[in-house]
């Protein structure tokens, strides 16, 4: 009897104390970063960009909600085996594990898509990974934020349209689709079929055989072919090749749309002054005058905290990018600390249900210093997409300007196949749907 | 001391001829796989069974697939990784389309077709020989992913190209947990290892071997090149295939055809040119070495300088330190790791009076 | 027939620069029968340091950037990095491997090439860059204007760089006492150690000569699609016409890269829309493959006879 009570009060006393000295609360985040091999370029830039933000919100705010923000890296080369590894290293790490694993990589996006509903874990692909992830309520723990490369496609064909006078005007015109032969580069052809038959277009879809590194015969035919406008959907270094190939034809650049994976400096700087009037959506834009931007340049690149090494990469593309990566992350943080209490550390449960109820609208853009920097977002228990907005960018030689406002896609055309694609994969792993009228 | 074979005798043919002739190795063996089947499940937490024993078990298993064809017959191959592919795609598609099919035959279907493309593959080593086999087989590599892409049939025209694993039934137990992924993940290579480790040492091994170390000399004393070299393909292929049909069921749950591109083939191919070749132990042993070294650097990076040179710095030196530790490796021990450990047992044999 | 015409010199002058990359194979196979597949990672290599010193040289040397001293002496230190680069790779990886079987050595490279990437970006950083070599990337007018053809000058030019490359190394291999020593160490190692040659000298030189090769293949290559990681892939288009060719013979490479070339850009315009396209990443190993069925050494490579 005596025993036990001492043993209690013993456990009482350790729990004090372990609450007690833990004075700061952490979120601990696992980057799963890639840093070396034939992606670095992206990979340096994107991770570099979303750790000042948060390094940034610990300069300034010491972190969100009185809870500072902690990270890791973990190299994964963007090879799936090890991308596996750094998740299950990660996983558990910090005081509450992993709050979101965002590989920036479809294969180890695909790699862990089983494990994170096993393991609880919120994985957040934004402007990659699988698109019927779209569909929360048969993928309750992926979020394909912000925009899926359906949406994106569709957007662009109304781009397209815009710069033609109106959609009626697409009747009759032709448009090449220049992809990378990959799961990646094949996933938007059923999109455009679809589109072509809508708005009465020809489309010609051309495929790149990986790297893409000798486009002579693809581009070529493109000029046989006559198109009013090239769709490019990119990957490393097929898209500067492309820029280039469709200068050497006489293409004009100016009619030429790429992917966000094809809108990057690291994209056009190669192809040199051949990239000149070439346009790319993106779901962020570039530059350094955003309040956000600056306020990392003042928090952190002012005191040598920075963690790019070339200074002159921040502001570009895929930095901002990254800081799209950080303020969402956050901002779901902060949305689950409004239900479940700020100043302790949040599991990632507690931050999925965050990730689902996100609600960035202008006027939040505004005081987190981003408008216009990314699209105003909302996430619902079926919608883990919540955007769907793009932007249209033009390199003038040195740098990205925007062409044009946030242009919506076509959710009428997009949705029913997004659902369709969920439901077969719900059938085929025999997994039910979540009813989203229960879920709170 | 120890490790001393006097006074073990033969009586019998049987005896002569075990896999392990020496009695501590048989103990240890048995140790090996009790310890491995009863311990490891229970103190093995998720990371160590999820993130590192399972795919090791599994890139041993490919990697013994291609000792078979490079280590004991010869032929040099860059596709290992395609070939594993289609083992993966042939069990996904069994499983789809055909009602009720049991994973286990499946799996073997899966195995067989890996094999029946070996064949198809393996037909031109009949002419061509040395790197100009290893380039050729590179066309395995390229041509069968990009048919995987091309055609959806493969993938169940999923919209993303990828095929997704089913769950995994055995006598109405289905295979969830880590624990017992692990579990099935070794039966399988232990019994393939044991199988392979059978065909060398009999007939057909030692007809392997005889066309790796000169083939007109095989042909000769009577040997039927075109039947052993495309034995060892088939053979060959279908331990990768397996071993790709594993990789999607047991490790990764959705994989895509990119997934099994030329970096994997030289993956493996590091495996048993640094484990060991021609050798089955080597093959978990390289399979090991090479999984574990660029974790175990990362981790060393993260910890020991991580804090004082910038991330780009650390990434870009765990990279040169993995590349120098295998020309160092290969510098140091041309024949492998396993060549260490028999090394190793040579010198405990006669320990400790050496002369 | 234009069309036609335009895809087939298209291709034969990619193939002039696919064999620029497999000359740098050939040399070292041919001298050393190393299967050095570190050559892609060395033209990256050599590319990003060329790139690197014409960033760093301006603010060290005080040279307007973009000069031509700027050029010639980042072209000086990138050749004197690749040649210390190729000899130190000699003496510090093959040397201690010596008579190790060809597989052995294949892996070494293969480790060669690990360090040599992540010497090259940890040393000059991540960034893409592009390269500008002052040769306008446009279509030969007379063509353009006369038959309505388009054929890349910068292809022609660089085409013609690669050539002239060719037969220079053509004569020294031909005529100079180096040349004809190398040949012999080709022929037989061991002969040519019995007459008196320095084996080891040699290899070194076979080295230096093969990172200046790359060093021109990355500028060429780096000029087209930028200077980046994928100018590793480029070894990826080599390999086969490596086979075509015969891994010992530098008109091999020629033919071969002209062949491999030609025909991978007619299959994919002629032949890819009938199986869906993109089959230029494996068509031109097919293709080898078969060629080897008849002629299993290649085209020019050497007939190897078994003896039991």
């Amino acid at each position: 009897m005596q025993f036990s009570k001492t043993l209690m009060l013993g456990a009482t006393v350790a729990g004090l104390l372990t609450t007690g000295f833990a004075v700061a609360q952490e979120q601990y985040i696992g980057l799963p970063s890639y840093r070396v091999g034939a992606y670095a370029a992206g990979g340096t830039a994107l991770y570099g960009g979303w750790i000042d933000y948060m390094q940034m919100l610990n300069q300034r705010d010491g972190g969100v909600g009185g809870v500072k923000l902690t990270w890791e890296e973990c190299e994964t080369e963007y090879n799936n085996a090890r991308g596996v590894e750094c998740y299950e290293r990660m996983k558990n790490r910090g005081p509450t594990g992993n709050t979101v694993f965002q590989p920036l990589s479809t294969g180890i996006t695909y790699s862990v898509l089983d494990r994170v509903a096993v393991d609880k874990i919120p994985l957040v692909t934004m402007g990659y990974g699988r698109t019927d992830a779209a569909d929360g309520r048969v993928f309750p723990w992926v979020f394909p934020l912000i925009t899926t490369y359906w949406s994106q496609n569709t957007a662009k064909i109304k781009f397209i349209g815009q710069q033609e006078g109106g959609m009626d005007k697409l009747k009759g015109k032709k448009i090449v689709n220049l992809y990378h032969d990959s799961a990646y580069g094949n996933e938007t052809i059923p999109v455009l079929n679809a589109q072509a038959e809508r708005y009465g277009f020809t489309i010609v879809h051309i495929p790149v055989a990986h790297p893409g590194n000798e486009q002579q015969s693809q581009w070529l035919r493109i000029r046989q072919e006559r198109p009013d406008w090239v769709i490019l959907r990119g990957w490393g270094v097929m898209n500067p090749t492309a820029i280039r190939t469709a200068a050497r034809t006489g293409f004009p650049r100016e009619k030429i749309v790429g992917v966000w994976w094809s809108g990057s400096e690291e994209d056009v700087i190669p192809a040199g002054d051949a990239a000149k009037g070439y346009i790319a959506a993106g779901f962020n834009v570039a530059g350094k005058n955003f309040p956000v931007v600056q306020e990392i340049e003042k928090h952190v690149y002012a005191k040598n905290l920075g963690n790019m090494e070339d200074k002159s990469r921040v502001g570009s593309v895929l930095y901002n990018r990254g800081v799209v990566h950080g303020i969402i992350t956050v901002e779901a943080i902060r949305k689950a600390q409004e239900k479940y209490g700020t100043g302790k550390s949040l599991t990632p449960e507690q931050v999925r249900w965050g990730f689902e109820n996100l609600d960035i609208d202008e006027a939040r853009l505004a005081e987190l210093g981003a408008e216009g920097f990314l699209p105003p977002l909302k996430t619902s228990c079926e919608n883990h997409e919540g955007s769907g907005m793009v932007k249209f960018q033009q390199w003038d030689g040195t740098r990205w300007n925007v062409i044009t406002d946030w242009i919506e896609a076509d959710q009428e055309l997009v949705r029913p196949m997004i659902e369709a694609s969920a439901a077969a994969y719900a059938a085929e792993k025999g997994i039910t749907p979540r009813d989203c009228s229960k879920e709170m | 001391m120890l490790y001393r074979e006097a006074g073990q005798f033969k009586a019998s043919y049987m005896q002569d001829q075990q896999i392990f002739p020496i009695r501590q190795d048989q103990i240890g063996f048995w140790a090996m796989i009790a310890f491995f089947f009863l311990v490891v499940p229970v103190i093995a937490n998720q990371y160590w069974l999820q993130a590192i024993l399972i795919p090791v078990l599994i890139f041993s298993l490919a990697a013994l697939g291609l000792n078979i064809l490079t280590g004991y017959c010869g032929q040099l191959s860059l596709g290992s990784a395609a070939f594993m592919a289609v083992g993966a795609f042939a069990t996904y598609n069994f499983m789809l389309r055909v009602d009720g099919i049991p994973f286990i035959a499946a799996l073997l279907l899966g195995g067989l077709c890996a094999a029946a493309v070996g064949i198809l593959f393996g037909l031109p080593s009949l002419r061509i020989k040395g790197f100009y086999l290893a380039v050729a087989t590179l066309a395995a590599q390229f041509f069968i992913v990009w048919v995987l892409v091309k055609f959806g049939w493969f993938s169940n025209y999923s919209t993303s190209g990828v095929i997704t694993a089913q769950a995994v039934t055995i006598f109405g137990y289905t295979f969830t947990t880590p624990e017992s992924k692990y579990l099935l993940t070794l039966s399988i290579v232990v019994v393939l290892a044991l199988l392979a480790k059978n065909m060398v040492r009999s007939s057909t091994g030692r007809k392997w071997m005889a066309v790796r170390d000169m083939d007109v000399a095989a042909e000769v004393i009577g040997i039927r090149l075109m039947h052993t070299k495309l034995q060892a393909f088939a053979i060959s292929s279908f331990y990768c295939g397996v071993a790709g049909a594993l990789y999607a069921y047991m490790y990764l749950g959705t994989v895509e055809p990119e997934g099994f591109n030329l970096d994997l083939s030289f993956r493996i191919l590091f495996m048993i040119i640094i484990g060991g070749v021609a050798s089955i132990l080597g093959s978990f042993i390289g399979a090991a070495f090479i999984v574990l070294l660029p974790v175990f650097l990362n981790i060393m990076m993260h910890s020991a300088i991580g804090a004082f040179v910038p991330a780009n710095v650390a990434a870009n030196l765990e990279l040169i330190i993995f590349g120098a530790l295998i020309i160092f490796f290969l510098i140091v021990e041309p024949h492998g790791l396993a060549r260490l450990w028999q090394l190793t047992k040579e010198k405990l044999r006669i320990w400790p009076f050496p002369h | 027939m234009t069309f036609f015409f335009e895809v087939l010199i298209g291709g034969l002058l990619s193939g002039v620069l696919y064999a620029l990359v497999a000359l740098g194979f050939v040399l070292i196979f041919k001298a050393s029968g190393v299967f050095n597949f570190a050559q892609g990672a060395m033209v990256f290599f050599a590319a990003l340091t060329f790139v690197g010193f014409t960033e760093v040289l301006p603010g060290w040397t005080g040279l307007a950037p973009g000069s031509g001293a700027v050029f010639w002496l980042a072209f000086a230190l990138a050749l004197s990095s690749m040649i210390v680069l190729g000899i130190a790779t000699e003496k510090v990886v093959l040397r201690p491997l010596v008579n190790q079987p060809p597989i052995t050595l294949f892996m070494a490279t293969i480790g060669l090439t690990f360090f040599v990437e992540g010497v090259a970006q940890g040393i000059w950083g991540t960034s893409v860059r592009g390269l500008d070599l002052g040769i306008d990337d446009e279509p030969v007018m007379f063509l353009m204007d006369n038959f309505n053809m388009l054929v890349s000058k910068f292809d022609v030019i660089a085409a013609a760089i690669a050539l002239v490359l060719f037969v220079t190394l053509a004569i020294l291999f031909q005529y100079t006492k180096v040349g004809r020593a190398l040949r012999a160490v080709a022929d037989d190692h061991q002969a040519a150690l019995s007459v008196g040659i320095p084996l080891k000298h040699i290899w070194a030189i076979v080295w230096g000569v093969a990172g200046f090769v790359a060093l021109i293949a990355g500028l060429i290559w780096g000029a087209r699609n930028g200077v980046q990681f994928a100018l590793t892939f480029t070894a990826l288009k080599a390999l086969p016409v490596l086979i075509l060719g015969g891994f010992t013979s530098v008109p091999g490479a020629i033919i071969g890269g002209l062949i491999i070339g030609a025909s991978e850009k007619l299959a994919e315009v002629y032949l890819g829309p009938y199986v869906g396209g993109g089959i230029e990443g494996w068509f031109p190993y097919i293709l080898a493959m078969l060629f080897l069925l008849v002629r299993p050494e290649g085209l020019f490579g050497e007939k190897h006879i078994d003896r039991v």
